[in-house]
């Protein structure tokens, strides 16, 4: 019963590993193993880790990610929060606000945020017809940009996972801590917020670690000093031509991402444990 | 042991706080009176039960006593003052919930401390008043234990302790037993009353079973649809109930209907539908002409006739036994009187189940002391 069940994930297996595995592993052994011309690996993988661009484009990607995951949790907790608490119309339409984004092209919603933004953008005008400005505001190519774009588009991970999570809450519990005694902050603090607390940390690294491979978002909305390590591999094999450094920041990007999933598998499993 | 659970006066006030009264407590939801103008006054130091059916209204009456659902009109008061529109945080009210709600990620110790660091009382007292109930409970060595890793009897016991331990003057408990099983559940039943006993706490009790109302309660307040239909303590209220719904409700009950043909003083005579006439007490509305139910407990009956000297003050009426059922501690025997009238007759298991037989012809009687005219 249980093998026949297997065979059943054969088709989605296949496909996973002819268009995701196999490109992967070929495209890594050709750029840093057979290739003639490649340096040698090790030597080379330490290089261009330890290279001044990387580190700081890693820094630059860690950072806008962390951004990027702070502001999302700070505006998509009290969202969540809200929606795990309503029914009825309003619980429907603002869910329908969170979820029509999720279904947009990343591009359509970049483009978007570009058109109210820019130089000649929605906000500078606006400002400049009220007088409040002369000339316009550079709210775009920088790294405010980035991290709105970018939040933008994530938040929606962050609202539903955090939904789920407050979803599974009983009621009841609030509802005895209160007949106890307890005032709201303290319920919020002792009671929601700890019980709310594996979606915090679902949601957080689920935006992180889709925010570290971000490409879309901060090549067109940031400026110069905002190259993030996607946008660094596309520079690499399009403008240098140099595919192995582009295949080692790969591996780093992809290091990052199973640690980061890992460590997400180990909080839902906790969560399991503790039978909420 | 308890000596920290005990109100501060010591025995002697044992009682003195706790006193609770409804007037005439009404909560409608759309056009349905869940609960209908409840008046009740409970005593300090009672164990006082809510029993009914389910949609009877009586976890209504106890959320709104919570203080967790507004009442629309009446009001609550406790030991005199209105406590109708304090929140529930304030109410200072112990509350058992029907699945114990613990706080799955804090452990036993911390699940009974959340009311008192509610109320920020100091480390060391603290530790002593948690560690005291918890003894009192006997759970004193699963203090470090989450709620998963309990029992369902050790859960119910930490929702106990979580509710006593700020000595609360009223403990609330809905249906707190309804997820043990039948065992558990009497013994259970047994370690509250005696909790409640020892530390001279009022308990108000919602329950659908009316076994364990009867063991717990010092009174019971039976409710119906949004009404209580009536309130007193269990024995009065099995003997002598004031219509056929409580009747049926607690314990069994043989309700034939008729009409009322005769009084005389405080005895009634009514002609059930088949045309047997039988003899009852009639308590103060009996009219004749009147239809009415005739009750009786099939604990009264017996089988065979009266002696001749006896006959003033028994029914005795001749039937068939339709059905015998054997329930173990006793025999439940149904009796046909009439082309549509049955009488259940149950007797005390001492012959190895001896009794009557199916299709034997028999005479039922019972004293007329036992019999009572109920409004329909």
């Amino acid at each position: 019963m249980r093998r026949r069940s297997t065979l059943l994930m054969l088709p989605a297996l296949t496909m996973l590993a002819a268009v995701f595995l196999a490109p992967l592993v070929l495209f890594l052994a050709q750029t840093v193993i057979i290739d003639k011309d490649a340096p040698p690996f090790w030597p080379h993988v330490l290089s261009v880790i330890e290279s001044r661009v990387m580190l700081r484009t890693i820094l630059i990607t860690n950072w806008i990610s962390l951004l990027v995951t702070a502001t999302a949790l700070l505006l998509g907790y009290p969202v969540a929060y809200y929606l795990a608490n309503r029914r009825g119309p309003r619980f429907t339409l603002v869910l329908f606000c969170v979820i029509v984004p999720y279904f947009t092209s990343i591009i359509v919603r970049t483009f978007s945020w570009m058109v109210i933004l820019g130089r000649n953008g929605l906000i500078n005008h606006l400002l400049q017809d009220l007088g409040l400005i002369d000339a316009p505001l550079p709210l775009l190519y920088n790294r405010t940009a980035v991290v709105i774009g970018m939040t933008y588009v994530l938040l929606p991970y962050m609202v539903l996972t955090l939904f789920a999570a407050m979803r599974s809450i009983d009621p009841n519990l609030l509802r005895a801590a209160r007949g106890l005694g307890a005032s709201g902050p303290m319920i919020f603090a002792r009671i929601y917020l700890p019980l709310s607390l594996h979606g915090v940390v679902s949601g957080a690294l689920i935006v992180f670690i889709l925010a570290v491979g971000f490409f879309i978002t901060p090549a067109l909305m940031g400026g110069p000093s905002d190259v993030m390590v996607a946008t660094l591999i596309e520079r690499s094999v399009e403008i240098d031509l140099d595919w192995s450094t582009a295949a080692v920041m790969s591996l780093y990007l992809l290091a990052v991402t199973l640690v980061l999933y890992a460590v997400y598998y180990r909080v839902t499993d906790l969560r399991r444990l503790m039978g909420t | 042991m308890s000596e920290t659970l005990l109100p501060p006066h010591g025995k002697g006030m044992l009682g003195a706080r706790g006193a609770l009264e409804l007037i005439g407590l009404t909560k409608q939801y759309g056009d349905e009176r869940v609960v209908d103008a409840v008046d009740a006054e409970i005593r300090p130091g009672e164990f006082f039960s809510l029993l009914g059916p389910s949609g009877s209204g009586k976890t209504t009456t106890l959320m709104m006593i919570a203080g967790f659902v507004a009442p629309d009109r009446g009001a609550i008061r406790l030991d005199g003052a209105d406590l109708t529109h304090v929140p529930p945080q304030r109410r200072g009210l112990g509350m058992v919930f029907q699945n114990y709600a613990i706080f799955p990620h804090l452990d036993v110790f911390e699940n009974v401390a959340f009311p008192l660091r509610a109320r920020r009382v100091a480390k060391a007292e603290l530790r002593r008043r948690v560690e005291a109930t918890l003894a009192l409970v006997r759970l004193e060595r699963f203090a470090t234990r989450y709620a998963r890793e309990l029992s369902g009897g050790q859960q119910q016991r930490v929702a106990i302790a979580r509710a006593i331990v700020f000595r609360p003057s009223i403990v609330l408990m809905d249906e707190p037993l309804g997820a043990l099983d039948k065992n558990l559940r009497y013994a259970m039943q047994v370690e509250i009353k005696e909790l409640q006993q020892r530390l001279g706490m009022t308990v108000i009790y919602v329950t659908h079973d009316q076994e364990e109302a009867m063991n717990m309660s010092d009174r019971i307040a039976i409710m119906n649809q949004g009404r209580i239909e009536q309130l007193g303590p269990p024995g009065e209220i099995y003997e002598r109930p004031r219509n056929a719904f409580v009747g049926r409700f607690l314990g069994e009950a043989n309700l034939l209907d008729g009409t009322i043909e005769q009084i005389a003083g405080d005895e009634a005579a009514l002609r059930t539908r088949d045309g047997v006439l039988l003899r009852a007490r009639c308590r103060s509305p009996a009219i004749t002409q009147r239809t009415a139910s005739l009750f009786v407990r099939p604990e009264k009956l017996a089988f065979g006739d009266v002696p001749e000297a006896d006959r003033g003050e028994s029914n005795c009426v001749q039937g068939v036994v339709q059905r015998r059922a054997f329930l173990g501690s006793m025999i439940r025997t149904t009796v046909q009187i009439g082309p549509t009238t049955q009488l259940t007759v149950d007797q005390p298991n001492l012959m190895n189940g001896a009794g009557p037989q199916v299709g034997a012809p028999v005479v039922v009687s019972w004293a007329v002391a036992h019999t009572l005219t109920l409004p329909e």
